[in-house]
């Protein structure tokens, strides 16, 4: 343009004029209806190229998902509305859904305020490029991959998942089980014991005098203490008196509900004597499984293992269960994206004046008052344009949902684009139904891509 | 190694063009005369000159093996085969070399479905008599249907993978001093027993929910028998049926107690597949796992040894039929060409069954082919009971449904299955949200 300024016309005003020989003098009215630029056949000669990609790549395949959307699955019979109608009257269709609200409220928040976060806080230490790098390393790492990282992080099993790791290390500082974890009494009308409210209780009454016979099976090899001893069957003698003992003889053979050959005592069991629903005694079985009660009354109590002794051990979390997946997922994206989300924040923080900080804080202001009313406000185009970018990419999230979520909470983790996929090509072999979901999602992102463009325009006018 | 069988293929194309200049119908003229004899078996190598291209997913070792056969049948015919390995999506492979006009001479084809496909398209060829009258000789009559659309037959199964095992741990039995049960009652008492000696009976894999399938259809087949299986793989009889129920109970007897899973059932809807072969013969901390054959490579990987460390037992009869239930890969001709139906011939038969047998990680569906053959104790048993089943053995039924029924992750069967694994109470639930989702997929 300036180019063209210099030419003939001298002291041209501001306004743009072309200066094309033979041109009617300094024209300085809006009058003139001459165009500027190369003339029409020129003009679309040079959009073409990107007229026919932009309309080959982005145009036709809209106007053909919507004109696909009509149709059933052999693409022959017209259904109307129809495929829309079954996306919002399918349950598993309205969990995708809710999911997708789930995702674009929390997500894109999450993302941005652990980005402004980061970029206010890297701002003031010492090794803020080294901090900004390892923050901003996950971007490398795509998707897909990611997701590999994520479904081992958030395995079951401590042994290899580090979110569970970190929760039983952090769970058994302050508290051990140590008991038979998923022990229970032998079953059947043999056996004198029952399993009650998570605790092992005999049927019938008992007096001192008569031994009591608490079998209990299903002890986990590596729930046997080492201590343990062959147990014993309890002879009679003063007090109430019995075993609890490991009622299995290894490689089979024994008989149930008698303390056979081979088979261990379950030492440091708690037991209870019970009578008329209060605790009259607490006992604690000896390394062969026996226990006495000293100095109890006479009378017939019910002799009761307490919960406690059976408590499974913390294991932590179900992460990838129905209940947690969806957020455990969000995790997963906001570890990948938060990087990113700095990175552009703390561009724009670089670029705010910094006087009008500094007077703030001469003013008086503490470092939350700065924060709170001169940076998040004088951040809030940049903080604009990453949250709805957020937005975009949570609204087409596929890839993590796919590999973190195992394939039996899928339909629990569910999210559009994903369910899209699947109906038309991962099974469903829908894709009138599956156009439907896409142009669905388009009509979703649409508000803030028109946000976006809106926003461009304004900055660039 | 691609770039490799590329220049295998291009020099095949080379010489044929000059030869005869018209490349794709080279072995036309040459071959149609001989052809009559050449399916007839008679002694002289009468498809001399002749070159075909058959397409298997198979790679590695069951390559090899499977070049192996070729080769006999190339000693036997003279016809030259090139293999070209279709990679684990048959569908995508194949799709536009038959678009294109040029797909090979035969296929085969990892699902029974795949032949209603490609027939619907017109892109088999039905295949000849003599063909027919080898399966006929080979095969029960069920195969000879799987193969078949519209009437006509089209395919033959020629590698089987047997799906009614239930594989243990040996040491695990020791511990708890119970036999191999022959029956599902024996399996219940079993692994109670199992359950009391501290170590969980059953390794499910609920994240896997063709496993569930496979148990769910052994468990029918066994207790409705062959017809109504039948008539519930078409869809002919409704999922509301009662003997669907029975077979749902009996899944509930093991559903039904945390004890007999190991971590329970929460962790069970996380263990896919090859992981639940894992705990029971790499982490030890379970007895069984219900699946097929493959699992021997689980085995293999946790340093142990069929037959010692771990076994496998036929699937106990859960009612009156013992079952037999197979997955399998369908040979199918795509050009109509006498030496493409003179190798499904050669494959069909008695002879090339054998020959294959012989080879290690193969199971023919084949009847005539004596068990004999093969090369170790396992798969000579489980070759017994394809033989003692007789017209009995079925195809996974899962695998014959639409896949949006029977094949995708989070849709139709497998998602019910593993809601019902999750809430084994309710069979009448599962039933009906079985049959809905069937109505929707059959429609």
């Amino acid at each position: 343009m300036t180019e063209r300024l210099d030419g003939p016309a001298p002291a041209v005003p501001r306004e743009e004029e072309t200066s094309r020989g033979g041109a009617a003098g300094p024209a300085d009215t809006p009058r003139t209806t001459r165009r500027l630029g190369p003339s029409p056949a020129v003009a679309i000669a040079f959009l073409l190229p990107a007229a026919v990609l932009l309309g080959v790549w982005v145009v036709y395949p809209i106007v053909y998902s919507l004109f696909r959307s009509l149709f059933d699955a052999s693409g022959k019979g017209f259904v109307g509305l129809g495929n829309y109608t079954t996306i919002f009257t399918d349950a598993g269709m309205l969990t995708t859904i809710r999911n997708n609200l789930i995702w674009v409220v929390v997500a894109p928040i999450v993302v941005t305020t652990l980005g402004l976060i980061f970029a206010v806080l890297t701002e003031r230490i010492r090794w803020a490029t080294a901090f900004k790098l390892i923050v901003f390393m996950p971007m490398a790492v795509s998707l897909m991959a990611a997701g590999v990282i994520f479904r081992l992080v958030y395995d079951e099993a401590p042994d290899r998942g580090v979110a569970n790791a970190i929760l039983t290390t952090v769970h058994d500082t302050f508290s051990s089980s140590q008991g038979y974890p998923e022990a229970r009494p032998r079953e059947g009308a043999q056996s004198a014991v029952a399993a009650q409210n998570g605790g092992v209780v005999t049927k019938q009454a008992v007096q001192a005098g008569q031994p009591v016979l608490v079998p209990i099976v299903g002890v986990k090899p590596a729930a046997m203490p080492k201590n343990a001893r062959p147990a014993k069957a309890p002879t009679g003698g003063g007090g109430l008196a019995g075993t609890v003992w490991f009622d299995f003889t290894p490689g089979g053979g024994g008989a149930p509900n008698q303390v056979d050959a081979g088979e261990k005592g379950l030492p440091g069991m708690t037991v209870e004597a019970v009578k008329d629903g209060q605790v009259a005694g607490t006992a604690t079985t000896a390394e062969d499984g026996s226990f006495r009660f000293e100095g109890l009354p006479a009378g017939s109590y019910v002799v009761r293992l307490p919960q406690s002794n059976f408590k499974a051990a913390y294991n932590g979390l179900t992460w990838l269960g129905p209940t947690l997946i969806t957020p455990a997922i969000i995790g997963a994206f906001v570890w990948v994206w938060a990087g990113f989300a700095m990175v552009l924040i703390a561009a724009g923080l670089a670029a705010i004046p910094r006087d009008a900080l500094e007077a703030a804080r001469i003013d008086g202001a503490t470092e939350w008052q700065v924060f709170r009313r001169i940076t998040v406000p004088l951040l809030s185009p940049v903080l604009l344009v990453v949250f709805v970018t957020m937005i975009i990419n949570t609204l087409k999230v596929f890839d993590l949902v796919f590999i973190i979520a195992p394939s039996s909470v899928q339909p629990e983790a569910n999210v559009v684009a994903l369910e899209m996929w699947r109906v038309a090509f991962g099974g469903g072999n829908n894709q009138g139904l599956g156009s439907a979901l896409a142009i669905f999602l388009l009509i979703l992102v649409l508000p803030f891509m028109i946000m976006n463009i809106r926003r461009f325009r304004r900055e660039n006018a | 190694m691609a770039k490799a069988s590329a220049a295998v293929i291009l020099a095949g194309l080379a010489v044929a063009v000059a030869a005869c200049g018209n490349a794709p119908t080279t072995s036309e003229p040459a071959a149609s005369s001989s052809a009559s004899s050449a399916s007839t078996g008679g002694g002289g190598k009468t498809l001399e000159g002749v070159k075909l291209e058959i397409a298997a997913k198979w790679t590695g070792d069951e390559q090899k093996n499977f070049e192996q056969v070729l080769k006999a049948f190339t000693e036997k015919t003279g016809a030259k085969v090139t293999y070209a390995s279709t990679g684990e999506d048959t569908g995508a492979y194949l799709g536009p070399r038959i678009q294109g006009g040029s797909p090979p001479d035969v296929a085969v084809l990892p699902q029974p479905g795949l032949v209603q496909q490609y027939a619907k398209q017109g892109a088999l060829k039905p295949l000849t008599d003599a063909v027919t009258k080898e399966i006929d000789a080979n095969y029960t009559p069920y195969w000879k249907e799987l193969g078949s659309a519209d009437g006509k037959v089209y395919g033959v199964l020629i590698k089987a993978a047997h799906k009614s095992l239930v594989w243990y741990r040996t040491q695990a039995f020791q511990d708890a001093g119970v036999q191999e049960p022959a029956t599902w009652d024996d399996l219940m008492k079993a692994a109670q027993t199992i359950a009391d000696s501290g170590t969980a009976p059953f390794s499910l894999c609920g994240a896997s929910a063709w496993t569930l399938t496979d148990l769910f259809e052994n468990i029918y087949l066994s207790t409705a028998g062959p017809e109504k299986y039948d008539q519930l793989s078409k869809h002919e009889i409704p999922w509301t049926d009662p003997s669907v129920a029975t077979a749902l109970e009996k899944i509930a007897q093991i559903a039904g107690k945390q004890e007999f899973m190991v971590d329970g059932t929460s962790g069970t809807m996380q263990t896919d597949f090859p992981t639940c072969a894992n705990k029971v013969f790499a982490n030890k901390k379970s007895a069984m796992v219900i699946e097929a054959d493959f699992v021997a490579t689980s085995v293999a990987q946790a340093k142990g040894k069929v037959g010692e460390d771990a076994k496998a037992i036929p699937f106990p009869k859960a009612g009156d039929t013992a079952p037999v239930i197979l997955g399998g890969d369908v040979a199918v001709a795509m050009k109509d060409s006498p030496g493409a139906m003179a190798l499904l011939e050669f494959l069909a038969s008695k002879e090339g069954g054998e020959i294959w047998a012989k080879l290690p990680g193969y199971l023919s569906p084949n009847k005539n082919v004596s068990p004999d053959n093969y090369p170790d104790a396992l798969t000579k048993q489980l070759g017994q009971t394809i033989v003692s089943a007789g017209d009995a053995v079925r195809y996974d039924m899962s695998d014959l449904a639409p896949s949006a029924f029977g094949g995708t992750d989070g849709k139709g069967e497998w998602k019910i299955l593993q809601d019902f694994l999750r809430k084994p109470t309710d069979i009448k639930g599962a039933q009906a949200a079985l049959e809905a989702e069937a109505k929707k997929a059959w429609k």
